[in-house]
């Protein structure tokens, strides 16, 4: 073992995932066991045995809890059923989302509001329980959401996403503000391109591939394996003074 | 795999001015990751000491002499690393200086000489150790940029336009190299606790307690929470991370808000 490993280490934490099911959550998830914390995974429906299965192979726990994040009767059910499995949340991984594409003249409510309650919305109530549960019990906490490249450009025909991202880089910073002082640290994850199914039909399509690849510096798309550095750091005490930070993991799509 | 991914054994890392504050704080993390730490300084009695303190950490440091403004005297300077310790994996481009002096009172040469040393040399030193990086298609590259990559402050002029630019060379040598596998990220660190903090921090002074004040972790950065953030950015853990600045500021730039009486104090 080399001297500085406790510094990353997550050894018996207890960490909460949504959307722990596939691509980037479920990536973050096993990322976060094989520094040994144990997992939540949230996750719409009962699907989370692939998961389950990652994360036992690395000697940690799994739990799935079942909830629809469009719903406020979300955040109540995954804190009861989180705490009654593990007693306590260390670390707090806001990573479900959802998308929907319309032109902006378009647009219905019903786009506006799931994608807000989902993406904004839960995010935020879950991160109050959390922080709350924390705050009662005076013990340090670690939450990260995960933004988005649209939580810094405009992007387009997504507009209820761009917002609830936008949106999410700012309340990361104003949550870093209230709860820095008591020990929580909240930062953000903001990946690039990334090669999941939700982007299947992109990396498919020979044309928009080479112009999303020439528009990347790395000339590569990110692969859900390369947000665990990014979430171990910040779920671990090497980041401890990072604070409301949104740290991007795009291959330097910002950077041009 | 934790350990493969925050692992720099056999690393070969140069640290410019890394001879004390943050530069030994960040030379001592990668060192204890396993890396072969170089530091530069112009001043031979500096390295000496430096030499002898990184010993402390069990850190067998190797020292070098040269300017990193002075492209021949970098050129020297680095072939002398690569023959004795060999190619440059990691380059932590970390020597700046900064002068206190309102505009109207600064002389351009002095103006000159900060963008020289925080901007310039960056550049010539990048520009020095990247087509090794290129030829191994892997490298790192991490410039220590600053709260001032993002905001003007009273009397920091020189410093704020070198570290402004500097953000901006981070994210030019990110699109010019990515391609190459190399990394090249920045740090933008907040107010931390090192010796050469220390007058503004002890004694009951003022300052202090602004930075108490508008710093939402309540309290001042440890070299070490840099040192934490530079290993991140040195290993394969950051490997799709680029062009970025990671700020370890305990959220000052999420807050910056105005404390009464800051324009009277004197300004870091």
């Amino acid at each position: 073992m080399l001297k500085f490993s406790p510094l990353f280490s997550l050894e018996d934490k207890i960490a909460l995932v949504t959307g722990a099911n596939k691509g980037l959550g479920q990536a973050m998830a096993v990322g976060l066991a094989t520094a040994g914390a144990n997992i939540i995974g949230v996750s719409s429906g009962p699907h989370g045995e692939h998961t389950a299965a990652l994360v036992e192979k690395q000697g940690r726990r799994y739990c799935h809890i079942a909830a629809d994040l469009r719903s406020m009767e979300s955040v109540s059910k995954i804190m009861e059923e989180g705490l009654a499995t593990y007693g306590r949340i260390d670390i707090l991984v806001n990573n479900a989302g959802i998308i929907r594409r319309n032109d902006s003249l378009d647009f219905t409510e019903a786009d506006w509001d799931d994608v807000m309650n989902v993406n904004l919305k839960v995010l935020f109530f879950l991160s109050q329980a959390m922080a709350r549960n924390c705050v009662e019990n005076n013990r340090p906490g670690k939450i990260i959401n995960i933004a988005s490249m649209l939580s810094f450009q405009g992007g387009i025909r997504v507009p209820s996403y761009t917002a609830s991202k936008s949106g999410v880089k700012g309340l990361t910073m104003l949550l870093a503000n209230e709860w820095a002082s008591k020990g929580i640290n909240v930062n953000a994850i903001a990946p690039g391109y990334m090669a999941t199914d939700t982007t299947e039909a992109l990396q498919k399509d020979t044309e928009r591939n080479k112009a999303i690849l020439d528009r990347i510096p790395a000339g590569r798309w990110g692969e859900p394996e390369d947000l665990v550095g990014a979430v171990i750091f910040l779920a671990s005490r090497a980041s401890d003074y990072v604070q409301g930070h949104t740290l991007a993991v795009d291959g330097g799509w910002l950077g041009r | 795999m934790i350990q493969e991914l925050f692992d720099l054994k056999g690393k070969v890392v140069l640290v410019t001015g890394g001879t004390h504050g943050i530069g030994m704080a960040i030379g001592t993390m990668l060192g204890k990751a396993g890396a072969k730490i170089c530091v530069n300084d112009i001043d031979e009695s500096k390295l000496e000491s430096a030499k002898a303190e990184y010993a402390a950490h069990g850190i067998d440091c190797y020292t070098v002499k040269f300017n990193v403004t002075d492209e021949t005297d970098v050129d020297k300077g680095i072939s002398k690393i690569e023959q004795d310790v060999g190619t440059i994996d990691i380059l932590v481009n970390n020597a700046g200086i900064i002068k206190r002096v309102p505009i109207l009172d600064m002389p351009v040469d002095d103006y000159k000489m900060v963008i020289d040393v925080d901007l310039v040399a960056p550049f010539i030193v990048g520009k020095r150790v990247a087509p090794n990086m290129i030829k191994k298609n892997a490298g790192k590259i991490i410039n220590m940029c600053s709260m001032m990559s993002v905001y003007g402050r009273n009397s920091v002029s020189a410093y704020a336009s070198a570290k402004g630019g500097l953000k901006l060379l981070t994210a030019n040598m990110c699109c010019e190299w990515a391609k190459y596998n190399i990394q090249v990220n920045g740090i933008g660190p907040g107010y931390i606790a090192t010796a050469q903090t220390a007058p503004i921090r002890e004694g009951g002074h003022p300052f202090n307690d602004l930075v108490m004040m508008r710093t939402p972790a309540g309290r001042w950065g440890e070299p070490e929470d840099v040192g934490n953030a530079a290993l991140f950015l040195a290993s394969k853990a950051s490997d799709f991370v680029n062009g970025h600045i990671l700020y370890v500021d305990g959220g000052i730039l999420a807050n910056f808000g105005y404390v009464k009486g800051e324009n009277d104090l004197p300004t870091l």
